[in-house]
């Protein structure tokens, strides 16, 4: 049972991660475009915050690790005791990637990896150390006393803005004569004084216990003036009564690295809580036993300190079990402790009888005795991550179980499709008037009347094309899903090739088939390197051409039709044909002939050709041959393609054109011969006539003339191997296009319009030509699909 | 349990030799349906037919293993298989039964004939009244 819950927690929270992680991008993207922009500190800093407790809540402690620290540069750079800067970006770019890779690796492995990210968590650490070395070097140290480390956050906090707006802090310690009778009023006159010469921000013993004389002779307070020590300190002296004065400038950055290190020492106390402790409370608990965290101090005075401890732990031991001890049992015993240590004891004895006992003993100060009564609660926000860890360990067999569940995970994950509500309900309305037409023909088949039937059926036709809108509109999804990783890529690459590149994203929020999506992100990525490795120019020589140093590169994606458009423009040094032409037939790809007769669009179209590839040099981002082809053929596999359009020392443009989705397209059904073929009706744009004369034969090619332009005449018959009629003298023609390319086949007659489903014809035949899959009609036979990007 | 199943062969005719299919490559046994001809297809596919609305191709095994052609009748069956995640139905000329063939009980297929059809041969299963011909799925789904 747990497993079961414990994989779908593990699903969202991937899928959850995944979206904040994007935010954190796109956050770190902007920062570091404008650096001084707090909101986005804030933004990265809730996302490190949000993902820690997540990690957290999951037992997965490296990544809830990692983000703890990321967050506490991030807290300082909140504060301005840290300035942000280059490095501290990067790093924070290497955390997202880690935590993007650990994410991915936990989709697909279920568990988190075993690195602890050393080396990263200690860069982070190592940023807000060196700074803080840095300050307390510039500002000289002052002594810490104890209580400076309780200062709240207020008094830090009020010692910032008061450097900030000139104001010094001071410690004052007073001693007031032995002699003092009033305490409480002289002590009042000394802070008048002081507030008449600024604010006092702190006082130790707090106000409240001075007014009530509740103190020995000497106080402590902070005060924030504009006046200096010197005159501090001749204005006190005036007041009777007083013994000593103290006067000390004081520095919040101290104290807040102090209180920093304090509760970072608290928290790593109560890391040190391993697994087996809460193990040994839970189960302690189950039994109904009690489990205590006892504080105890021991007098100053105390000689034999570990004697004196040795005899508390006899006595608790007598009471119950000691499961942990702070510091660890064997330092007690070598007497490695200051005055005070924590023990946890479980125990069936309550805590009165128990304070009881301890303070029964001679030399102890204070017994601090808490009923440990969640473990969670009593450990904090990192106990919650152990705590997930403990159901792990306690379950091992689960733990198995889990592993074999998540072999399969692979398949399972990422294929998640996140779907506005409103859409969801469009759904369910829709299924519920399908039941209603339902029972209505029910009825109708009892009466019969036709009229009714032929209304039921048009009402039915209308219900399933909505549904099929809706279901369609539940797979789409944003094209930003892929688009949201180039910023990142962009900046990197232009970074490694000291390029200057700006780039652009326009119609992110066109949709496409969640199918779609998944394919189409690598052949993106291949061709955005392509441009800026090869098409970008240098800095410099972009300055030699007149053009901006700074290249631009613009994604672009809009709807047309049936189809997605996306776009890749560069203002770069453009495709030379020459080039090409020449690197083609040194590559044998081409002879020399065809070369001379191919035009300039035709030679551009080379690139696309297995084992082509034109960079002089090999870089290590493109160009090492593998190349547009994989990034053709991969676009053709869901139907689509691409083309280039480029110009020299202008720019390059890519054109993918993919179709909006892949599972119910809407197809003309033509015959041939006694055969049905389907054609998708995105790529149609005309159905003409044609006379059998105006077909002419040019050196094999048969081409006829469609709105002033000649194009190819395709003779489907022969292509498929049916026996074609020759005696008509007109032909219907079905003209289609494959980007700017077009195409006319001949058909025997045409059946009409139709919403089809595809199916793949499979693995056995995927390698017959002409065709793209198949669709089950009406009638249970099978129509196959034609590709028109293979006929043209 | 799995050793007895990988023992199991579906036996199907093809003229007068029995062949037989490891039952774990087979899906299901359908009778003949109507086909649709795939045009630029190799011969011996028949075309793709419509099971429970999936697309499967058809292989005609009598070509397949340049046999001469047998009009389908009554008793022709298609034997649907998975390899290799490649699903397709082979025509047989009848197919009726389920046969154990012990390991031991299995020839190597004979190597000095040199035609073509050996390869489609895994090997040669001697039962108490029949050899049976055991088909090579990988080799006959292969082009």
């Amino acid at each position: 049972m747990m497993d079961l819950d414990f994989n779908q927690y593990i699903d969202l929270f991937v899928e959850e991660t995944k979206e904040h992680l994007q935010i954190m991008n796109e956050a770190l993207l902007e920062l570091e475009k404008d650096i001084t922009n707090r909101s986005l500190i804030d933004e990265i800093f809730r996302v490190a915050h949000t993902l820690k407790g997540m990690a957290g809540t999951m037992g997965f402690n490296n990544i809830s690790n990692l983000t703890h620290e990321m967050e506490n540069v991030l807290q300082e750079i909140r504060n301005n005791t840290i300035k942000l800067n280059e490095d501290i970006i990067d790093i924070i770019f290497e955390c997202f990637d880690v935590l993007e890779y650990s994410v991915n690796f936990i989709a697909v492995n279920g568990e988190e990896e075993e690195d602890s990210y050393d080396n990263l968590i200690n860069r982070l650490r190592s940023i807000t150390k060196k700074e803080q070395v840095q300050l307390t070097v510039n500002d000289g140290i002052i002594p810490n006393n104890k209580e400076e480390t309780s200062l709240n956050q207020y008094a830090i906090n009020a010692m910032k803005e008061a450097e900030k707006k000139g104001f010094s802090s001071y410690k004052i310690t007073i001693n007031l004569n032995p002699k003092c009778v009033l305490k409480s009023a002289r002590a009042f006159i000394i802070f008048n004084t002081l507030e008449s010469m600024g604010d006092i921000i702190y006082s130790n013993p707090p106000v409240e216990d001075i007014e009530d004389e509740k103190f020995d002779l000497e106080f402590t307070i902070i005060l924030i003036s504009k006046v200096n020590k010197e005159e501090l300190k001749r204005k006190l002296e005036s007041i009777a009564e007083i013994d000593n004065i103290n006067i000390s400038n004081i520095n919040y950055r101290d104290l807040s690295g102090e209180q920093k290190n304090i509760e970072f020492q608290e928290s790593k106390k109560l890391k040190e809580l391993d697994e087996y402790v809460i193990n040994i409370i839970e189960e302690a608990k189950e039994k109904g036993l009690n489990s205590y965290k006892i504080t105890i101090s021991l007098s100053s005075q105390c000689m034999l300190k570990s004697a004196r401890a040795f005899i508390i732990f006899n006595t608790l031991e007598s009471m119950g079990d000691i499961i942990y001890s702070n510091p660890p049992v064997e330092d007690i015993e070598d007497e490695n402790f200051d005055l005070s240590f924590v023990v946890i004891l479980i125990s069936k004895v309550d805590g009165y009888k128990l304070k009881e006992a301890l303070e029964g003993i001679a030399e102890v100060e204070k017994v601090d005795i808490t009923l440990i009564e969640d473990v969670k609660k009593a450990i904090g926000k990192e106990g919650t991550s152990t705590k997930m860890n403990v159901q792990h360990k306690s379950s091992p067999s689960n733990m198995k179980d889990n592993k074999t569940n998540i072999v399969n995970r692979e398949k399972k994950i990422g294929k998640t499709v996140r779907v506005d509500i409103d859409r969801l309900d469009n759904l369910m309305n829709l299924v519920s008037e399908l039941i209603i037409i339902k029972t209505r023909m029910d009825d109708l088949s009892e009466s019969s009347n036709r009229e009714n039937m032929v209304e039921a059926i048009e009402y039915l036709e209308r219900i399933t094309t909505s549904l099929h809108d809706a279901v369609m509109k539940v797979r789409m999804v944003p094209i930003e899903r892929v688009f949201n990783r180039f910023p990142r890529m962009v900046r990197d690459l232009s970074k490694e090739l000291n390029k200057q590149i700006n780039l652009q994203m326009l119609g992110e929020e066109t949709e496409v088939d969640r199918t779609v999506i998944d394919e189409i992100g690598d052949p993106l990525i291949h061709i955005i390197r392509n441009s800026i490795d090869h098409g970008i120019e240098m800095p410099e020589e972009r300055t030699r051409l007149g053009k901006p140093e700074e290249g631009k590169l613009i994604l672009k994606a809009y709807p047309d039709g049936n189809n997605v458009v996306i776009e890749v423009i560069d203002d770069g040094r453009g495709i030379d044909p020459v080039k090409v032409k020449d690197k083609a037939i040194q590559k044998e790809i081409i002879t020399e002939q065809e070369g001379d007769m191919l035009s300039e669009d035709e030679i551009v179209a080379l690139l696309f050709t297995p084992g082509f590839s034109t960079s002089d040099k090999v870089s290590d981002l493109s160009g090492r041959g593998v190349g547009l082809d994989v990034v053709k053929s991969k676009i053709e596999s869901i139907n689509g393609s691409v083309e280039i359009e480029t110009n020299i020392n202008i720019g390059t443009k890519f054109i993918i054109r993919i179709p909006l989705t892949l599972a119910i397209i809407q197809a003309l059904l033509v015959r041939l011969g006694n055969e049905i073929y389907a054609i998708p009706l995105s790529s149609i744009t005309e159905i003409t006539d044609i006379k059998k004369e105006d077909i002419r034969d040019i050196q094999g090619q048969e081409i006829m003339l469609y709105r002033g332009k000649t194009i190819p005449v395709v003779k489907l018959n022969k292509l498929l191997n049916i026996d074609f009629n020759e005696d008509v003298d007109e032909y219907v023609v079905v003209v289609v296009r494959k980007g700017e390319k077009q195409a006319g086949l001949l058909v025997d007659s045409l059946i009409g319009q139709q919403e089809i489903v595809i199916k793949p014809l499979g693995k056995y035949l995927s390698k017959i030509k002409y065709l793209s899959g198949a669709t089950i009609l009406g009638n249970g036979s099978i129509s196959l699909i034609l590709d028109v990007n293979s006929l043209i | 349990m799995s050793s007895e199943i990988d023992n199991k062969y579906v036996i199907s005719k093809l003229g007068d030799e029995y062949y037989g299919i490891p039952i774990n490559n087979v899906i299901s046994i359908e009778k003949m349906g109507t086909t649709t001809r795939v045009p630029n297809a190799p011969k011996y596919v028949t075309g793709v037919t419509n099971l429970r609305g999936e697309v499967v191709p058809i292989i005609n095994l009598r070509k397949k293993l340049d046999m001469e052609e047998h009009e389908a009748d009554k008793n022709s069956r298609i034997v649907i298989v998975n390899v290799d995640n490649i699903v397709a139905g082979l025509t047989v000329d009848s197919s009726s039964e389920v046969l154990e063939i012990h390991k031991d009980n299995i020839d190597k297929p004979p190597s000095n004939e040199n035609n073509q059809f050996v390869e489609y041969v895994s090997g040669i299963g001697k039962t108490s009244d029949k050899l049976i011909i055991l088909l090579n799925l990988r080799k006959i789904l292969e082009y």
